[in-house]
């Protein structure tokens, strides 16, 4: 027997890939990554060398002043605070509420309760530019055109959120720990900071990240909502791109000052992120 | 949610037990016995409204932020609304819609949000679907490429495409560059209505390629073990058990990502704005897409009512795309 099954060939987890694979993986590992570098490349020389030929396929010495110049000219430094609040709030009051609406769903028993969760599930469907003309109706009545609050509150809080953290704690959590903390006496604020926190903690920290650097990339609705005197990162970057004859190493330096913090969290937290999008998606 | 109300709750105490402090007998026992009594009601009244109060504030902002606005925008697409007066409007019936039929633009940008939604999402899935396959096996260095492959992931639609649009440059463009190495003569990539909606479509599948192909990796994870060594003894070999075991077997995962992938493509905005720097989408609307055509009518040409027509027009083709998903999905499952 052990002599056959040394003879199948098997597809799946436990066998070595080979040299195809690895050569494959390589090379899209090699795609993934040249935007970036190039990126790099291209804001660390002239914009006269960048039009020329071939393209720099190297770093040159303009690194310093082509980021000195795309910090003054998109207002980046104002862009990068904003995004920084923006981002944080958002992820910290999504990972919240996604924590506490998580844990009603996975070990709590009530009423519609089943309909409710579609209705969660279902709004992940919603297009935003669904809502984008009601929600600058309402930015505009209130005068809050320019203010960073019109594109928080709007994304406060997050359906995938809550589903993530219901599919982790629907195994993580187990039922009878919030019944011994029941049979002791707790009432839920007391069960949810001591046993539903501390448990669904690793799970929160993923949700803060993919959150982050999704409201860090939001486009769309700060676009509208925002204008380049009190901009994000990402309306910063589209300013850059509108002048007169654009100067190309300046965008790139742009790029690359909106890029870097997530690049920066992805050379740290990387593990963790994939794992929790993988995470995500097995329950999902 | 009222005390009174909470009152009137049934008293048949929910899961777990009610802690019930021992009996002494003693003069403190009648005091003993009303204060467990108290306690076994307030903790009932927890029970059976602390799920709602969890839940709420994401209902709240639901309601505020995405179904409230959900159905005004209907309600405004049946109107005159100018963006310089956006609280005064005219009703105007199904005016912008009847507009929308007649607007050869309109139709255009359906088209192109088709074809670019089409040329972005089949490729990008089926190399995920490839890169998650490969990654599924024991790989020294595996969480290496995991990592990179999520890269473009953390890079925004706004920072990915300024620099896309320069590699796709006329005359200075690395890509066009790299075409004469093998002898292809330049490309005008950005004025080309093909080669405009390729580059477009190249930016989503570099930056969700990797994202789905985590998310297939997961999924494949998952299937048990001794699905490929029965397939294996039967005689299946790797390509064979690829594609009776693992897609199959993936199914709900395909779907999930299509769906989502759908969605996306519909609302395809930032890659068309920046590509080309203007809301036209190219100076014959060549890639401009619907999500663009909104922001153009909306804030370009100041017709906030046409620009809810648009978006509620999107929303119906998403529905009737869903419908046709659910359907197909249905045949699935019923031939299986």
């Amino acid at each position: 027997m052990a002599f056959f099954t040394t003879r199948v060939s098997r597809a799946g987890k436990h066998l070595h890939g080979g040299r195809f694979t690895y050569a494959v993986l390589t090379l899209f590992t090699i795609g993934s990554l040249f935007p970036l570098v190039w990126t790099a490349i291209a804001a660390s020389r002239s914009s006269a060398r960048l039009a020329e030929t071939p393209p720099p396929f190297w770093f040159g010495g303009n690194l310093l002043s082509n980021l000195g110049a795309a910090w003054s000219d998109a207002n980046m430094g104002k862009a990068l605070f904003n995004t920084v609040f923006v981002a944080g709030t958002i992820a910290a009051s999504t990972v919240l509420f996604a924590t506490l609406a998580g844990f009603a769903f996975a070990k709590l028993r009530f009423r519609a309760r089943n309909l409710l969760l579609l209705l969660v599930i279902g709004t992940m469907m919603v297009p935003p530019q669904l809502s984008v003309v009601p929600l600058f109706m309402a930015i505009a009545e209130l005068q809050w055109t320019n203010q960073l609050q019109a594109v928080i509150l709007p994304m406060m809080v997050s359906a995938f959120g809550v589903f993530f953290m219901r599919q982790y704690l629907i195994s993580a959590l187990p039922t009878e720990l919030i019944e011994a903390a029941r049979v002791d006496g707790a009432h839920s604020l007391r069960v949810i900071w001591h046993v539903v926190f501390p448990i669904a903690r690793p799970a929160m920290a993923v949700l803060g990240m993919l959150t982050f650097v999704m409201a860090w990339n939001e486009f769309f609705w700060p676009i509208i909502a925002l204008t380049q005197d009190n901009p994000t990162v990402q309306v910063a970057l589209t300013g850059l791109g509108r002048g007169y004859i654009p100067d190309q190493s300046v965008i790139t330096a742009g790029a690359l000052l909106g890029t870097l913090p997530l690049l920066a969290a992805f050379a740290l937290f990387g593990k963790q992120i994939v794992g929790g999008i993988m995470q995500g998606a097995v329950k999902g | 949610m009222t005390s009174e109300r909470l009152d009137t709750a049934p008293t048949a105490p929910p899961q777990g037990a009610v802690p019930l402090p021992p009996l002494r007998p003693g003069p403190a026992a009648g005091r003993e016995q009303r204060r467990a009594a108290r306690r076994s009601r307030r903790y009932q009244r927890d029970a059976r409204w602390s799920p709602y109060a969890l839940i709420a504030p994401f209902f709240v902002f639901f309601a505020a932020f995405g179904l409230f606005p959900l159905l005004y925008t209907g309600w405004a697409s049946l109107h005159r609304v100018s963006l310089h007066t956006p609280t005064r409007m005219e009703w105007a019936g199904l005016h912008n819609y009847t507009r929308l039929l007649e607007d050869e633009f309109f139709w255009n940008a359906l088209r192109n949000t088709f074809t670019i939604g089409l040329i972005s999402t089949v490729p990008q899935l089926l190399m995920a679907l490839g890169l998650a396959h490969l990654l599924n096996y024991r790989l020294h260095g595996s969480m290496f490429f995991r990592v990179a492959m999520l890269t473009p992931y953390a890079t925004s639609v706004a920072a990915a495409t300024l620099v896309f649009a320069m590699l796709y440059g006329r005359d200075f463009g690395m890509i066009n560059w790299a075409l004469g190495l093998v002898g292809i003569d330049s490309i005008d990539w950005e004025s080309g209505t093909w080669t405009s909606q390729a580059a477009v479509s190249t930016i989503v599948i570099w930056r969700w390629t990797g994202y789905n192909a985590l998310i297939y990796l997961a999924a494949m994870q998952a299937v048990p073990d001794d699905l490929y060594e029965s397939a294996a003894l039967d005689g299946a070999s790797r390509w064979q058990q690829f594609i009776h075991v693992t897609i199959p077997s993936l199914r709900p995962t395909i779907l999930f990502t299509v769906v989502v992938s759908t969605i996306g493509a519909t609302q395809l905005f930032g890659e068309p704005l920046l590509f080309g720097g203007s809301q036209t989408g190219g100076a014959s609307h060549q890639y401009q897409t619907l999500g663009l055509y909104l922001y153009e009518q909306g804030w370009f040409n100041y017709h906030l009512g046409r620009a809810a027509a648009i978006a509620w027009s999107m929303f119906l083709i998403l529905i009737v795309i869903g419908l046709l998903y659910w359907l197909v999905a249905r045949r699935l499952r019923k031939s299986h």
